[in-house]
């Protein structure tokens, strides 16, 4: 059995607002194999990124609210770690990038010293040793150390996910939170860094959550998925399980909704309607209002998850019938 | 007969460190109920483009026709009639749209604007054309901000729509969209050109939506047109380095034919002041000496042009 780096069960976490409670993610199971690369795939507010915020223990409360669950890290227990505690895990033991490069990064300070201070916060070494280092990682991510000195606004967007990335690393962490690393950036540019990624990636042993909107980054990067909607895993399971055997009417929408280049059809088919309102989620599937095989028995009560092959999880009653 | 025909165009912006080249030498025709699509990297130009064309910024050299008409410097009056003819649909339904509107009067303002119906026709017309994008009448008096990305960008369609334009220029309209969203407007567009015969330019970075839905498709590079050619053979038959960079950059939602990608060097560098010759070589794995010197739009076979000195040898 691979050893597990990390293990999610049953998480709740919801936001309350004046007006109501958004119901971000709703009971979430999902574990991390060393060395692995997780996708979360998902929709805008399906709560890709609340849940990577919540392992980190890094969103605001209030408004945030964290309900239930375990998540466990190397054995040990995160959700009851004092905040000192959690000081040394984050950026050391378990570092994020954020989504946007352009402003993950601090305007009026040098790159490099931005990534010596992660350095020097996490280990015991003096100013210049920790710029050694950071030297060492700008040269890792393919930027000439020449330009340590240099501010944010000097760097080209892929420039600056790059350092972005050299910061997160800078540790060696032992799980990299990535958020949408590539999504600002072109493709020829989101090749490079998600060629990079991989190759740290295996350099340095790390395992990965790679949370993405976009199934071709999955297919590229992951050894396995978990398909995200309205706060819940509807499918999860290998890549293979998920690009060969999708199971979950989601799953089978969104690979209908995406152009492809190798075909010649004329017309996508896209999923019908919208995103339920988080604040008031159906009482049973939350996905059986666009979903086209959905029946009452749909509606009346949620769908428990069916194992359909070892490893592959399927939320949905049709699942495995 | 062309609707719309592009001869030379160019877009210099001034800067204090000299002229950026936006658009550099951009020709192309556009058929009647017809889609061009225009890809390449934040940067080369492609949205300059579409909005130059339509007289939003102001050409620096070069001529546009439009219904074989020469329309590179129209009058005002010209230009008023012009605007019913060719509209823009913008890439962010979240700034485009002014928040201080409802829905209703969003889409009716080009009419006002217009001045040649009464009111009761400007009302009755606003009620079929969000039936036509697919907007309940229930979102008639919703501000934008009470609207999700999907349905705002439908307000941007069904105000390009108002005055019955044969072109509308679409720059990246989806590109804010979720997939699932993205493909009901994809859809809705190829359903208006079906039924109303417009004309599209189509600019995007999203190559795999390019092909989709568009006849003909140019590549941008720094702002210069690299590669046009019909859609299919773009795709089968790339010429230029940088489209075929280009075209193996994208991750395709399929494991088992992952191609191999061609990992490009360094990023674009800058359009201020280029140098002569090949503003790709930076990046080219094939540049040698001859990409120094100027480069000429070649046309390889019928309709597939290609800028690129040294094509023939890298394609044998």
């Amino acid at each position: 059995m691979a050893e597990k780096i990390l293990e999610i069960k049953d998480l709740v976490v919801e936001y309350h607002t004046d007006a109501a409670i958004v119901h971000a993610v709703s009971g979430v199971n999902l574990s991390v194999i060393k060395g692995e690369t997780l996708g979360l795939v998902g929709e805008t507010g399906a709560g890709k990124t609340t849940i990577a915020r919540s392992i980190l223990r890094i969103l605001p409360t209030p408004p945030a609210k964290f309900r239930s669950g375990e998540i466990i890290f190397g054995g040990e227990e995160l959700t009851t770690k004092t905040e000192v505690e959690m000081r040394k895990i984050r950026g050391n033991r378990i570092a994020m990038i954020f989504q946007d490069p352009m402003t993950a990064l601090n305007p009026i300070e040098t790159v490099g010293w931005q990534i010596a201070e992660a350095i020097s916060l996490h280990n015991e070494v003096r100013r210049d040793e920790a710029e050694k280092r950071a030297m060492d990682m700008l040269e890792m991510v393919g930027i000439p150390m020449e330009r340590f000195m240099e501010y944010p606004h000097q760097f080209s967007g892929g420039m600056k996910q790059r350092v972005v990335i050299a910061m997160a690393l800078a540790c060696n962490p032992e799980l990299l939170l990535a958020d949408e690393p590539t999504t600002a950036l072109d493709v020829t540019i989101q090749a490079q860094v998600l060629k990079m990624m991989q190759d740290l990636k295996d350099r340095l042993n790390m395992s990965v959550i790679l949370i993405t909107h976009d199934l071709g980054v999955v297919a590229t990067s992951c050894q396995s998925v978990a398909v995200i909607y309205a706060g819940e895993i509807v499918e999860y399971g290998t890549v293979e399980h998920i690009f060969d055997h999708p199971a979950h009417p989601y799953t089978n929408g969104l690979f209908g909704s995406l152009p492809r280049l190798k075909t010649t059809e004329r017309r996508l088919k896209p999923i019908k309607g919208l995103m339920p309102d988080p604040t008031k989620m159906p009482e049973g599937c939350r996905y059986a209002e666009r979903c086209p095989d959905a029946t009452e028995e749909c509606s009346a009560k949620p769908p428990d998850v069916a194992e359909v092959t070892p490893g592959h999880q399927v939320k949905c009653i049709k699942a495995g019938r | 007969m062309a609707l719309l025909e592009v001869q030379n165009l160019k877009k210099y912006f001034r800067t204090p460190r000299g002229p950026l080249h936006a658009v550099d030498d951009v020709t192309f025709k556009l058929e009647k109920g017809k889609t061009v699509g225009v890809v390449g990297e934040s940067g080369c130009g492609k949205t300059t483009l579409g909005r130059t064309i339509i007289h939003l910024l102001d050409r620096t050299e070069g001529k546009i026709f439009f219904n074989e008409k020469d329309v590179s410097d129209p009058t005002k009056k010209e230009l008023k009639e012009l605007r019913e003819d060719m509209q823009i649909i913008f890439q962010d339904p979240y700034s485009s749209l002014n928040p201080r509107k409802t829905v209703s009067e969003t889409i009716a303002e080009p009419m006002k604007v217009q001045g040649k119906m009464t009111k009761t026709d400007i009302r009755a017309e606003v009620r079929s054309l969000m039936e036509t994008v697919g907007l309940a009448e229930r979102f008639e008096n919703s501000y934008p901000h009470e609207l999700d990305g999907g349905r705002r960008q439908r307000i941007g369609v069904a105000r390009a729509l108002a005055l019955r334009p044969s072109f509308i220029v679409c720059d990246e309209p989806v590109s804010a969209l979720d997939v699932s969203i993205q493909a009901q407007i994809i859809n809705l567009m190829l359903d208006l050109q079906e039924e109303r015969g417009i004309a599209y330019m189509f600019v995007t970075h999203d190559l795999s939506v390019v092909k989709y839905i568009s006849d003909d498709i140019i590549v941008m590079y720094l702002g210069n047109m690299v590669e046009m050619a019909p859609s299919e053979e773009l795709f089968e038959n790339p010429l230029h380095p940088y489209t075929k960079a280009l075209l193996s950059a994208i991750p395709e939602p399929d494991i088992h034919n992952q191609t191999e990608r061609i990992i490009m060097r360094g990023e674009l560098t800058s359009p201020i002041n280029p140098k002569p010759g090949c503003r790709f070589m930076a990046r080219c794995e094939y540049a040698s000496e001859e990409c120094e010197g100027s480069q000429i739009l070649e046309e390889h076979t019928a309709g597939h042009f290609v800028m690129c000195c040294k094509y023939k040898q890298i394609t044998n």
